[in-house]
């Protein structure tokens, strides 16, 4: 018997959201979330496991988790990057920073550096347009870039 | 120049917290309002001339007025705050959030209280961190408080909210399309009829409002009517959060009375163009809205105004164009965001955007053809509002409409010169 | 009715639709994609763009789409409009950028319905000269390709799928201009209605695998109206034939009976009728094998045999037509002439036929089961017994929560809007069976038990609506339950009780009964639909009284030494032991059959017989609607429809052939009840406008060349005396009656959305009627009594465990069971158990187990988990281990290895 991806906490989390749900179908965004929150990512088993919790078929899960950028099917390192490139922060050189990340880390958008530690993607408008080019690093906000200024961000990203 | 939604908040980068807030007033329109009578707030707010600050600009009360409060109502109505700001070239929901989540909160109970909701929502789009963590700790103090939950302050009047972090997607922030998101689907919009305040979140009767909206509800009840409609400059009514972003001396955010001119935000308080650079064009309200140019800059940054003068107000924050950056390059960046932002279910949004995108990337790149111009054209008018099924590749098609009015001869550069001359 | 000003013509139409079905069924041609007859509107492809007036003196009007308005009085309206044209154009002309343009090595080429909406908006010159995106293909199962490459999202097959069939394994996955149709990972769908994704899909996505492994372009198939007989329903189709194999199966649209869609075991499973298994020839047994023989041979021996005998036993069957029947009862006299099923079977489809002929209540089609609004089904698993009725019940169960809807002003024809006020509730809809079916995740409560109990449920229920019957429930349980279920039946518009034959349980079928007077004699617009075994189960015991018990005793002593059997093997109906003995006591044993079985095998001569592609008949269905079956193409060996065998056997010497317009006129005189029949079709002599009507497509290619390898002279054509079709593509080239339609085609409409053209409004009934004839009604004056005898409680048998048959789509139909992709489906064979039972006997999932089968040991693997009450096991029907073996039946189980 293959080992279970969903643990009790990661159960009991998922059944605690959708008591105020009129349908346990719309909880399922909500159980991507906190899979992801708790393994990084959300596995094809992870699907299937919230698919049985929340009694909706797997193929409905993953029509949901597809569709949205923002859940990662497939594995990430333990630093995701989110780089802003919308229309502000292109007019203010994100290009530029986007080519110094990818110097610095020798991976492009969607890859991962060795021993899982970065990886790279593309994020629309952050919202921060007064203070761009900006970058998201995990649920930090990292704004006012230049590239000196980066190489000092992600050391403290072990 | 009075700011009400902006002149508390604090300059450390913290949020007001309830008690912070109440001292500034904080929670009295929610004493005030239970006092009244539902469709006596409605009226209120319809009187104060508060438009939709998302970006759509219809009547506040109007909208609250589609829901049928009588007596053989629907039990069970929502309302949803629409806090997953995510238009290119807008951050001034941010700052409402991050910086006084309670005024928000108040706004919202006052307003599922016009409606008679009994349950609320605020979804919040997934960057905004540091609001989410605001909104969680200000609903639980609001609940502690009594503001929310059962009997709030022995009126009688029950309402539970809850905030709902989104997982991206540009598509959530259309009104339907977010209750499609809060219902755990695929943030696909909803045709309308039927409306929402008939058939919304989960098929109850629902109003979805901007948080800028909201946020002014409470000083509206407090101050009244006419007290909001003198705020603005041409008597729209209220202030406005306007931002500038782009190659300004000053980009940042203000509350200033609706109806500035567009110069005086761009020159007074954005301090004019970074040595170097010339004024070439702007885009008002965020990236789904038409180019207004230097011939426009007296313009009265309204509703009214700038939709007279070919463009949107949109959310009020502006994008400017220098002369240094290359519209055509500005487009296509624009165009790739919303061709990749479709959610796939119309046929001209979904296989018309990445075409434009395509064909912008290759006049950029110094390969595009003077018929290129023509299909772009085509599409403009191709995604032109009601052809296609929700507003995103409308607005998608604002910009380069006006790009292709106003800098023709920029693209016709690129073809000519095989090459973008701004690299 | 209202005014409608289409392009400044005025109309009169019916206010409740939307404006593009109104202008198809004016019969304009208005292009669409999204929108389905079935499934309705969403708004989503934008294809369908019309301009909308606001007042006379607008003349600018603006675009709108035409499935998500509504009609409404004094509207004015233009499709011709430039503005409308140019849209549409431009709309294929995006959907064309990402199109592979593979038309030339594309199965839907020739009947594809986007070609057809890309020549209507003229739109030719493709601008675009950028890359296309490429998505990579999934293997689906055995019925359905998968070409991803072709979608043009139009969103119909996840909605087909999920919302129509309720199937769960087939999504949308992924956003913008990299939306995926398929399943969360490869695998075979699930849904026992995947074929229908062929015809709904207006592309190359999704395409029959099993025409793809022997293509032929649609125009130039020879086709033929026929009916299905994978079960009892009577679902209408098309075969198409070339060169001599069966290529594929369409649905043959039937506003009363399948509508639109078929089952895949209807679609896919015809494949038997290509089987190398086939019986071609007229054979004899000579020294242990089968020897050829000319037809003509074996004619004059059979009819030597008849002649000289005393007389001639006659077996008929249920898979054959009346006309088969009817012929070999009359070669053998009604007294030698049974009904080729067992007595247990074939009383209880006579009781079926008692209660639909003189009982109270109507049996409504398998269309209008569509429209009732609460359900009660005992003892059948519909959608493994008769598939189509449980897509149909599915539709039901949406009706009551649809008042939501309709509540809030939302017009039937707004799909999404009605879903998203429903919200998936459904029901009332309530499920008694023997074991867990996939309707229950529909139902509002299911109740599990012995078939005994489950008529005690519905008995509880008659009782519970009509006060003055004196049926008690067996327990607080039941009677709970039953007062709910009453509840709702009473509170209904239109209740519909579903039984059936498959259990051989007549309590059931009584309680059904029940229930349905019980409900007429309370004032409801009562339905009571009973599931039956077969095809033309009906048919077979209308024509004969007697079953094959009594066959099987009267043989005995010796009288007979000759037996006629048609289209039957009887070790499927009946016990080896007794069959065997049965075949020894005759020294001829005539088979007129299609595959080999173990009854041919032991038979002493073989006729040919021609399966549903190769014949022509009569066959009534579980509703009591004949219908006709035409054959697709004559076949260049000696197959041909048993009648006309049957016909041959008994011609004088001289006598001219007989047609199937004499053997109907035979057989309603001598069974008047079935008058009906004979225009269920028109007669062989129909013409429109002095031409028969062809069976090929005009375009149909190759005739010249076909036969060239055996003689350069082009062969005639076959005569085909039997019917108005001919076949040929020269004929009439038109419309024809919905009986004689062999294929779908309009000018401009070469996909099966021609089918819009063939109806006198969209979605509705054809042009000159739906097919079939009903040949019962509900008697006006009924005086038809409840059935008030009781069944005892079922008690288990200590040691022992009753076994019930277990109905699977794919396996329990004996003839599309031989079909490869069928066969690929059908289940492996097991032994069920009821849960508790297991556990008390040590037994665990998947062990192998030892069963007693009418003396016989067999080890099977044991499944649980499925709902069986306690006492009682299942073995799935059609397993050849259980042939001939009557159910229920006690049997020993024990662990395999422990002695």
């Amino acid at each position: 018997m293959t080992e279970k991806i969903l643990t009790n906490e990661d159960i009991t989390e998922i059944e605690k959201v959708y008591q105020h749900f009129p349908l346990r179908s719309a909880a399922c965004i909500e159980g991507l979330k906190i899979i992801q929150k708790n393994h990084r990512w959300v596995s094809d088993d992870a699907v299937k496991e919230l698919a049985e919790l929340l009694e909706m078929s797997p193929a409905a899960i993953d029509s949901v988790a597809t569709y949205y950028s923002l859940i990662f099917r497939r594995p990430v390192g333990r630093h995701v990057i989110m780089v802003c490139d919308s229309v502000s922060c292109w007019i203010m050189g994100y290009e530029e920073i986007l080519s110094h990340l990818k110097d610095r880390l020798k991976i492009g958008y969607g890859e991962t550096t060795p021993e899982d530690r970065f990886t790279l993607l593309s994020i629309c408008c952050l919202g921060t347009c007064d203070h761009a080019p900006a970058i998201m690093i995990n649920d930090d906000l990292h704004r006012d870039l230049t590239p000196d200024k980066l190489d000092a961000i992600l050391e403290t990203y072990k | 120049m009075e700011k009400p939604l902006t002149q508390h908040i604090k300059n450390d980068g913290s949020w007001l917290t309830l008690k912070e807030y109440e001292k500034t007033g904080g929670y009295s329109a929610l004493k005030k309002a239970l006092q009244m009578k539902p469709a006596e707030i409605t009226q209120i707010v319809t009187d104060s001339g508060l438009k939709g600050r998302g970006g759509a600009g219809f009547s506040t009360g109007k909208k609250w007025s589609t829901i049928d409060i009588s007596e053989n109502a629907a039990k069970l109505k929502y309302l949803v705050a629409n806090a997953d700001e995510m238009e290119p070239g807008s951050f001034k929901d941010r700052f409402l959030l991050e910086g006084n989540p309670h005024q928000l909160i108040e706004g919202i109970i006052i307003g599922a209280y016009a409606i008679q909701a009994s349950f609320s929502y605020v979804f919040l789009r997934w960057a905004y961190h540091l609001a989410g963590k605001a909104l969680t700790q200000s609903i639980q103090e609001a609940y502690d408080a009594g503001y929310l939950g059962k009997n709030i302050l022995g009126s009688g009047f029950n309402l539970d909210m809850s905030l709902h972090i989104s997982v991206g997607r540009y598509m959530c922030g259309e009104e339907t399309a977010m209750l499609n998101a809060l219902e755990g689907k695929r943030s696909n919009p909803r045709a309308k009829p039927p409306y929402p305040s008939n058939s919304g979140l989960f098929g109850k009767p629902t109003i979805v409002n901007n948080v800028e909206t909201l946020s002014n509800v409470p000083h509206i009840i407090n101050n009244g009517a006419d007290w909001f409609l003198k705020l603005s400059k041409t008597g729209e009514g209220g202030t406005k959060l306007y931002g500038a972003s782009g190659k300004v001396k000053k980009p940042g955010l203000w509350e200033l009375p609706l109806g500035i001119s567009l110069r005086e935000l761009l020159e007074n308080h954005a301090g004019g163009m970074l040595d170097g650079y010339q004024f070439k064009g702007v885009l008002p309200g965020g990236g789904s809205t038409d180019f207004l140019l230097e011939e426009h800059l007296d313009v009265a940054m309204d509703y009214a105004s700038v939709a007279k003068a070919g463009s949107r107000l949109g959310t009020g924050t502006i994008i400017v164009l220098d002369d240094k950056t290359c519209p055509v390059g500005m487009v296509h960046n624009l165009e790739r965001f919303f061709a990749q932002e479709s959610c796939g279910w119309c046929t001209p949004c979904r296989e018309g955007l990445p075409w434009t995108a395509k064909i912008l990337n290759a006049l950029e790149t110094g390969t595009g053809k003077m018929e290129d111009l023509n299909i772009l054209e085509f599409h403009t008018h191709y995604m032109a509002p009601g052809n296609t099924f929700c507003a995103l590749a409308p607005g998608a098609m604002e910009p380069l409409q006006s790009a292709l009015k106003y800098f023709k001869a920029d693209f016709e550069m690129h073809i000519h010169e095989h090459k973008c001359p701004w690299k | 009715m209202v005014k409608l000003f289409i392009d400044d013509k005025a109309y009169e139409v019916d206010g409740s639709k939307n404006l593009l079905e109104t202008s198809l069924s004016l019969g304009l041609n208005l292009p669409y994609f999204c929108w389905h007859p079935a499934m309705h509107s969403v708004g989503a492809c934008r294809q369908c763009a019309i301009i909308k007036y606001k007042d006379t003196d607008d003349k600018k009007g603006k675009l709108v789409m035409a499935c998500m308005e509504p009609v409404a009085d004094n509207l004015r309206i233009s499709i011709e409009a430039p503005e409308a044209h140019a849209f549409r154009a431009g709309n294929v002309e995006a959907l064309m950028t990402n199109h592979p343009h593979d038309c030339p090595v594309c199965d839907e080429g020739g009947e594809c319905h986007l070609q057809d909406m890309t020549v209507m908006t003229g739109h030719n010159q493709r601008r675009y000269c950028y890359t296309k995106r490429t998505h990579n293909n999934q293997y689906l199962g055995p019925f359905v390709n998968h070409e991803m490459n072709r979608c043009i999202q139009c969103y119909r097959c996840v909605r087909f799928y999920k919302d129509y069939a309720g199937g769960k394994d087939l999504d949308v996955f992924a956003a913008h201009d990299d939306v995926y149709f398929g399943r969360q990972e490869e695998g075979v769908l699930e849904s026992e209605f995947s074929g229908n994704l062929v015809e709904v899909c207006p592309t190359g996505v999704f395409t029959d695998k099993t025409l793809k492994k022997h293509y032929t372009r649609k125009w130039d198939l020879t086709n033929a109206p026929s009916i299905c007989h994978q079960c009892s329903l009577g679902c209408n189709i098309i075969t198409s034939e070339r060169y001599g194999t069966i290529r594929r199966v369409l649905s043959r649209y039937n506003g009363d009976v399948n509508g639109y869609f078929l089952c895949d075991r209807g679609r896919f499973g015809y494949e038997y009728v290509n089987s190398s298994k086939r019986i071609l020839t007229s054979a004899k047994m000579l020294n242990g094998s089968f020897a050829a023989i000319t037809s003509s041979d074996a004619v004059q021996e059979i009819k030597a045999i008849i002649n000289t005998a005393n007389s001639v036993v006659g077996i008929g069957s249920p898979k054959a037509s009346l006309e088969s029947n009817f012929l070999l009862r009359e070669l053998v006299g009604s007294t030698n002439f049974y009904a080729g099923v067992p007595a247990h079977e074939g009383k209880l489809i006579r009781q079926v036929i008692e209660i639909l002929d003189n009982g109270k209540v109507k049996t409504p089609s398998l269309s209008e089961a569509k429209t009732y609004d609460a359900v009660f089904i005992l003892g059948e698993d519909v959608t493994n017994t008769a598939p189509m009725l449980a897509l149909a019940l599915r539709q039901a169960a949406k009706n009551e929560p649809n008042e939501v809807a309709r509540a809030l002003k939302i017009p039937d024809w707004n799909d999404a809007a009605t879903r998203e006020a429903v919200q998936g509730v459904t029901g009332p809809f309530f499920v008694a069976t023997a074991h867990d079916t996939k309707l229950d995740d529909i139902a509002t409560q299911v109740y599990h038990a012995h078939p005994d109990q489950i008529a005690g449920l519905g008995n509880a229920v008659a009782g519970n609506i009509n006060k003055q019957l004196t049926f008690v429930a067996a327990d607080t349980e039941v009677e709970k339950l039953s007062i709910t279920i009453s509840a709702a039946l009473l509170a209904a518009k239109k209740p519909l009780i579903i039984a059936g034959t498959s259990l051989y349980n007549e309590a059931i079928v009584h309680a059904a009964a029940n229930i349905a007077y019980a409900l007429k004699d309370q004032g409801k617009d009562a339905g009571l639909i009973y599931i039956l075994p077969e095809a033309n189960s009906i048919g077979s015991v209308l024509l004969a009284d007697q079953y094959l018990e009594e066959a099987f005793k009267q043989a005995v002593p010796k009288e007979a030494k000759s037996i006629i059997i048609l289209e039957n093997d009887l070790y499927q109906r009946m016990d080896k032991t007794g069959t065997d003995n049965f075949l020894q006591l005759f020294t001829n044993i005539i088979s007129l059959d299609y595959l080999e079985n173990e009854t041919t095998r032991n038979s002493t001569l073989l006729l040919p017989a021609g399966t549903f592609a190769e014949a022509d008949g009569t066959i009534i269905s579980n509703e009591g609607r004949a219908q006709r079956f035409y054959q697709v193409h004559v076949p260049e060996n000696d197959v041909r429809s048993s009648w006309k065998w049957l016909a041959e056997l008994m011609a004088g010497y001289d006598s001219s052939p007989v047609h199937l317009d004499e053997v109907i006129a035979r057989l309603i005189t001598a069974f008047p009840a079935l008058q009906a029949i004979q225009s269920a079709a028109p007669s062989s002599g129909f013409r429109e406008d002095t031409q028969k009507i062809p069976r090929s497509p005009q375009r149909y290619s190759g005739r010249t060349a076909m036969y060239a390898d055996k003689n350069v002279s082009e062969p005639r054509p076959p005569a085909d005396p039997d019917s108005a079709l001919s076949y040929t593509m020269e004929g009439y080239v038109g419309i024809p009656p919905p009986t004689l339609t062999p294929f779908y085609w309009s000018p401009g409409w070469n996909s099966v959305q021609a089918i819009n053209k063939y109806q006198i409004e969209v979605g509705g009934e054809l042009h000159g009627g739906n097919p079939g004839k009903r040949l019962f009604e509900p008697a006006e004056n009924s005086k038809a009594d409840y059935f008030k005898i009781i069944p005892a409680a079922f008690s288990p048998k200590a040691g022992e465990w009753l076994v019930l048959p277990l109905y699977h789509i794919f396996g329990s139909d004996e003839l599309s069971a031989q079909s490869p992709a069928v066969a690929e489906r059908i289940p492996q064979p097991y032994i069920a158990l009821n849960d508790s039972d297991a556990i008390k006997a040590g037994i665990g999932e998947g062990a192998i187990v030892e069963v007693l089968l009418n003396g016989n040991k067999k080890w099977l693997p044991v499944k649980l988990n499925i709902g069986l009450p306690e006492g009682v096991a299942g073995l799935p029907k059609g397993l050849q281990d259980t042939a001939g073996i009557a159910f229920p039946f006690f049997t020993t189980l024990k662990i395999a290895g422990n002695d």
